[in-house]
């Protein structure tokens, strides 16, 4: 044996990492993400309250640093006396829930069928990618506001409607990814060894396509926060009393002028999360893409 | 001889590309009426330049591509559609790029497994691992190499992967898709006594595809020349090497570098580019690129006659003119 051995690389993580810290603002983005997901995971035990506690004779308490405000009531209290802070904790959990489920269905389904409209002949391809851009099309939160009033408002059914609106950007990526790894040497000669369609899609292909769908899933995440506050603000979300930050700023609506508190907080709390995970998303693209590499 | 270990009788694939809405679509036709038989423990090497129909033939013979017509036979069977299950694990394919064919997503171990998961289900986890090892050591590679990705292997070991995934289901024809151009030259002369090393043990069939004459010069028992899909001289190694028939052999031959500085070449500069395989041109494909062509290659198109070494030209180049031939 004379070939010389290439020099060990550091192990796959440990270069992610390398080029994932290389951009700051993805690193705060990181930490925030893994702060609010630590929240959320222990949201009964950090609450000072329980979120549905209605405490009558504390309706709409500034926050503490405020005068009239109550330091037990960080945040102040809603229309109906509950303590904001602990809403807006229990809050993340469902923030959370609906980004994990939202993403996974839209991104299982839409690999899925890239994958099928990548190996598929030109015309079922051309079938599956024209409906595509028919929902491309429609305004995303209209349509999802349209597919929500079919099923009626609830949680369940928003996340339903905005996986479906998302899907069809896992699709195109999919699609995309594998056009591009199918004419590689590697499938051919899975080919010449007899791996089947499913064995070519799922263990040969796939793996290599995963970098623009990890980034596309982190940036998903962070829009179906925002489509499932938007579509909770509208009422067609999330149902009072669940305290989801965009059904807290709907029922908090009327008191904008009033008390300022009831609404800064819950749009702060969205604004702060979206933030950290598109910043966590564009380090993402930057360690995963290899295009943006330098080497 | 044995009985040859695949035969291919008037191989022809013709790809329809191009057209639109309006527009009919062009028959390109990329390999046409092409015959060989290898045996054995054997080596054809099929040379030509870029867009010759070389990969074609790779393409058709590993069973990716099944010929629009013509006849394809592995192992004694016919290698039709409904065979090519049977058969995948007597033809197998070395790439020339060594960083483009093996799965970055993958260690060694499950890149070699691989082929006999899919071929071999019967087989126990224990022999499948044992029967890796066996082939890793078979082309030099080391047991704790088995744990690695791709990536951290240099281009030669990264091809003796390559033969090795090649060889794990035992196959009886390697087809070898210019298995060496891709790497160093020093790297080059190992891989090829790698293969001939294995050729000798295993008995096994190549179809070596190449452009690197030098290289073919060194590994090859007989020799096609192919142009713009058609074979144009055909024979073994020494008769095309001393004295080429086809003057397009010639020519090819005359742009082989020589380590020797002293030794005085005459270069035969072929003017003008190789024709659209879309528009081939009536008659002889090389009649426009040939200073021996007359009026009647255009015309018609010569086929490939003779014996053991055969040439399809209407004015074959003589012995003498071979040795040392000036072109007009």
């Amino acid at each position: 044996m004379t070939d010389t051995a290439a020099p060990v690389r550091p192990s796959p993580l440990a270069e992610f990492w390398r080029y994932f810290s290389e951009n700051r603002g993805a690193v705060i983005g990181f930490w925030v993400v893994v702060t609010l997901l630590a929240i959320a995971v222990l949201a009964p035990l950090i609450a000072p309250y329980d979120p549905a506690l209605q405490m009558r004779d504390k309706t709409l308490l500034p926050p503490g640093w405020v005068s009239g405000g109550d330091w037990s009531h960080l945040l102040g209290t809603d229309p109906l006396g509950r303590d904001i802070l602990s809403r807006l904790i229990h809050g993340a959990r469902f923030s959370f829930f609906i980004g994990f489920i939202v993403v996974g269905i839209a991104a299982s389904g839409g690999i899925l069928i890239g994958l099928i409209a990548g190996f598929a002949p030109r015309w079922l391809d051309t079938v599956i990618m024209r409906i595509m851009d028919i929902i491309l099309a429609f305004p995303s939160l209209l349509l999802a506001l349209v597919l929500v009033a079919i099923l009626g408002p609830s949680l369940i059914n928003a996340m339903i409607a905005i996986a479906l609106v998302l899907q069809p950007h896992y699709v195109r990526l999919t699609r995309a990814a594998v056009m591009n790894e199918l004419p590689k040497d590697y499938v051919t000669s899975a080919r010449v060894a007899g791996a089947g369609l499913i064995r070519l899609m799922f263990v040969t292909v796939l793996p290599n396509c995963l970098a623009p769908l990890i980034v596309q899933s982190a940036l998903a995440f962070s829009n179906a926060i925002l489509d499932a506050a938007a579509l909770g603000f509208l009422g067609m979300g999330a149902q009072p009393p669940t305290p989801e930050w965009g059904t807290m700023l709907a029922e908090a609506r009327e008191f904008i002028l009033r008390a300022w508190w009831v609404v800064t907080f819950p749009g702060l709390a969205i604004l702060i999360t979206v933030l950290a995970i598109n910043l966590m998303g564009d380090g993402l693209r930057d360690a995963l893409d290899p295009r943006l590499k330098r080497s | 001889m044995s009985t040859p270990i695949v035969e291919a009788v008037d191989l022809t694939q013709t790809y329809h590309v191009g057209g639109g809405l309006f527009r009919a679509k062009q028959p390109l036709h990329a390999v046409s009426e092409l015959s060989f038989s290898i045996a054995a423990g054997r080596t054809l090497a099929v040379v030509g330049e870029s867009g010759s129909g070389k990969s074609t033939l790779a393409r058709m013979v590993t069973m990716i591509e099944e010929p629009t017509s013509g006849r394809l036979t592995i192992d004694g069977i016919g290698a039709g559609r409904e065979n090519w299950a049977t058969l995948r694990d007597r033809v197998q394919i070395v790439f020339q790029d060594p960083y483009g064919s093996l799965n970055l997503r993958h260690k060694v171990s499950k890149i070699l497994a691989e082929p006999l998961i899919i071929n071999r289900p019967n087989l126990s986890a224990a022999d499948r691992e044992a029967k890796v090892r066996e082939v890793m050591a078979l082309v030099g590679l080391r047991p704790e190499h088995a744990d690695r990705y791709p990536h951290m292997f240099s281009g030669g070991q990264r091809q003796r992967i390559a033969v090795a995934r090649a060889l794990v289901l035992e196959p009886k024809l390697l087809v070898l898709d210019e298995p060496v151009s891709a790497l160093d030259l020093s790297i080059q002369s190992q891989i090829l006594n790698l293969l001939a090393d294995l050729q000798e043990r295993l008995q096994l069939a190549y179809l070596f595809v190449s452009h690197d004459l030098s290289v073919v010069r060194h590994i090859a028992d007989e020799v096609l020349v192919m142009y713009l899909g058609r074979p144009v001289e055909f024979g073994p190694k020494e008769q095309v090497f001393a004295a080429p028939r086809h003057p397009y052999t010639k020519a090819l031959l005359s742009a082989t570098p020589s380590a020797d500085p002293r030794k005085h070449r005459n270069r035969i500069k072929l003017v003008g580019e190789l024709p659209s395989p879309l528009d081939v041109p009536q008659g002889c494909a090389f009649a426009p690129r040939c200073w021996k062509a007359q009026d009647r290659c255009r015309a018609a198109r010569p086929e490939l006659e003779g014996a053991a070494h055969r040439a399809s030209c209407f004015y074959p180049l003589e012995q003498d003119e071979t040795a040392e031939g000036q072109p007009a």
